[in-house]
């Protein structure tokens, strides 16, 4: 019987030593910080690509990471999740536009923040729908993300075709109201995103475990990133959101992501509860 | 648990087979497109005794609760005892998939862990049931001649790391008796 007990457990917790320390070696070499980040998430992501390229341990994957930064950029995609699509959740797009766009049309400025923004996806689809609804021209994205190489690709707003033709029927659903086609090139079996929604996005790398406040924002998108970090680090960037909205400004989560453990629910009011738009109130309120 | 085709009703199975005093904490996974509406949670409250939770993330898990994986995203286990949730890729084409689940839900419980794996046309779940396995947990898996959908058990029993293959009335009953003694 005692073969079955303590095996298990010291390799578990073999596995998160080594974890802990691969995210420091990653944090002290190449200066991105993961180690307030959801454990569970990290572990199945290290696991992942330690199956996948064959090696021992995580401690000969850590020794690998230190010395040989494409295979550190190849495990940095892994661990920052770049998986998004335009008009992701398309009834958020949809309560978007009904909730906070007639307000926003009463600014005769907007500043929008997204952080987390990833290949860019959800940014050209914010980009269209300001467009639609006339703000486009006085509005300003910032699009911000830990990761370089995704923000380059953003930048870019090369998507392929296969990818785009399934965002059609979100863009439909997003309460689009023209054709997402009328909004890219296609060119052999990639499009790119119209010169004209880039003119005032702003791309910078921004990493919300280390850096600082942002502007002062009207809205704040934030979608599917806060699940990835542990609950001190939600915190933080809360905080950190809340210092950079202005007074009735916007925050937009993703639709499993909550103020609820935050610890910071009195900040804002619920604008629309299950796709989670908040909004800053004006006074705080207190007994 | 996790299940794909035909996990609807065999999760109503074993759910109303359970009492009201169900001591543990059960997570459960059905395969389904990432932009169906969450009715699950809604749909098995009907048929079982204790409260069936869509949860947010970093909820807390409670015992004699049921935790229903939202469509569109992975649901995980986290060490403090919390639920977290990814949108990492599509397992075997589902998210979300049996086997994030599994796996970290391995790493947390060990030997303290049941893994139930339940009808279903594909893989999935198989290689987490053999990771549960390894760390000393309890695995069953629906007998393919009872399952809609029998490549899923089939699947995990392949692997050899399945415990107890019971029929589907029989894993309800099973469940309740293994926390009752």
């Amino acid at each position: 019987m005692a073969e079955t007990y303590p095996i298990d457990d010291d390799e578990v917790s073999v596995e998160d030593i080594e974890i802990r320390l691969l995210l420091e070696a990653i944090y002290q070499m190449y200066g991105y910080d993961f180690r307030s980040y959801s454990r569970a998430s990290m572990r199945r992501r290290i696991m992942h690509r330690l199956t996948m390229s064959g090696f021992a341990s995580i401690m000969e994957m850590t020794d690998k990471v230190l010395r040989d930064r494409p295979f550190f950029v190849t495990l940095l995609n892994d661990l920052t999740v770049n998986v998004t699509e335009m008009y992701r959740d398309p009834d958020f797009y949809r309560a978007f536009r009904e909730d906070v766009v007639p307000v926003l049309k009463t600014f005769p400025f907007i500043k929008i923040w997204h952080a987390g923004c990833s290949t860019g996806e959800e940014i050209y689809s914010m980009a269209i729908l300001l467009e639609e609804e006339g703000l486009y021209d006085r509005a300003m994205i910032y699009a911000t993300d830990i990761d370089k190489n995704v923000l380059a690709s953003a930048k870019k707003g090369i998507y392929s075709i296969e990818a785009v033709k399934q965002y059609g029927d979100n863009y439909r659903r997003a309460g689009g109201k023209h054709s997402l086609s009328d909004y890219f090139t296609a060119r052999y079996d990639s499009v790119i995103m119209e010169q004209r929604l880039k003119r005032n996005i702003v791309f910078a790398d921004h990493d919300l475990a280390t850096d600082q406040v942002f502007g002062e924002m009207h809205v704040i998108l934030c979608r599917n990133v806060l699940i990835y970090f542990d609950r001190p680090l939600q915190e933080r960037v809360i905080r950190l959101f809340s210092e950079s909205l202005d007074m009735g400004g916007y925050l937009c989560l993703g639709t499993k992501e909550s103020l609820r453990f935050s610890g910071q629910e009195d900040t804002f009011d619920v604008i629309n509860k299950p796709l989670r738009i908040f909004r800053k109130r004006q006074f705080p309120h207190h007994a | 648990m996790g299940a794909s085709w035909g996990g609807l009703n065999a999760y109503t199975r074993i759910l109303s087979a359970l009492p009201e005093d169900f001591p543990l904490p059960i997570m459960l996974v059905q395969h389904q497109h990432a932009s169906a509406d969450n009715r699950m949670p809604w749909l098995l409250a009907r048929y079982c005794a204790l409260p069936v939770i869509a949860p947010e993330d970093k909820e807390p898990i409670l015992g004699g609760h049921v935790y229903v994986a939202p469509p569109g995203y992975h649901m995980l286990v986290e060490e403090d005892q919390t639920l977290a949730f990814s949108t990492g890729r599509p397992v075997l084409f589902s998210r979300p998939a049996i086997d994030e689940l599994f796996y970290s839900a391995g790493a947390v419980y060990g030997r303290h862990l049941l893994g139930v794996i339940l009808t279903g046309a594909n893989e999935d779940g198989a290689a987490g049931m053999e990771y549960i396995h390894r760390r000393g947990g309890v695995t069953i898996a629906q007998s393919p001649v009872s399952s809609e959908a029998p490549t899923m058990p089939e699947a995990a029993i392949t692997t050899g790391a399945i415990s107890r293959v019971l029929d589907l009335e029989a894993i309800g009953p099973f469940l309740a008796e293994q926390v009752a003694g």
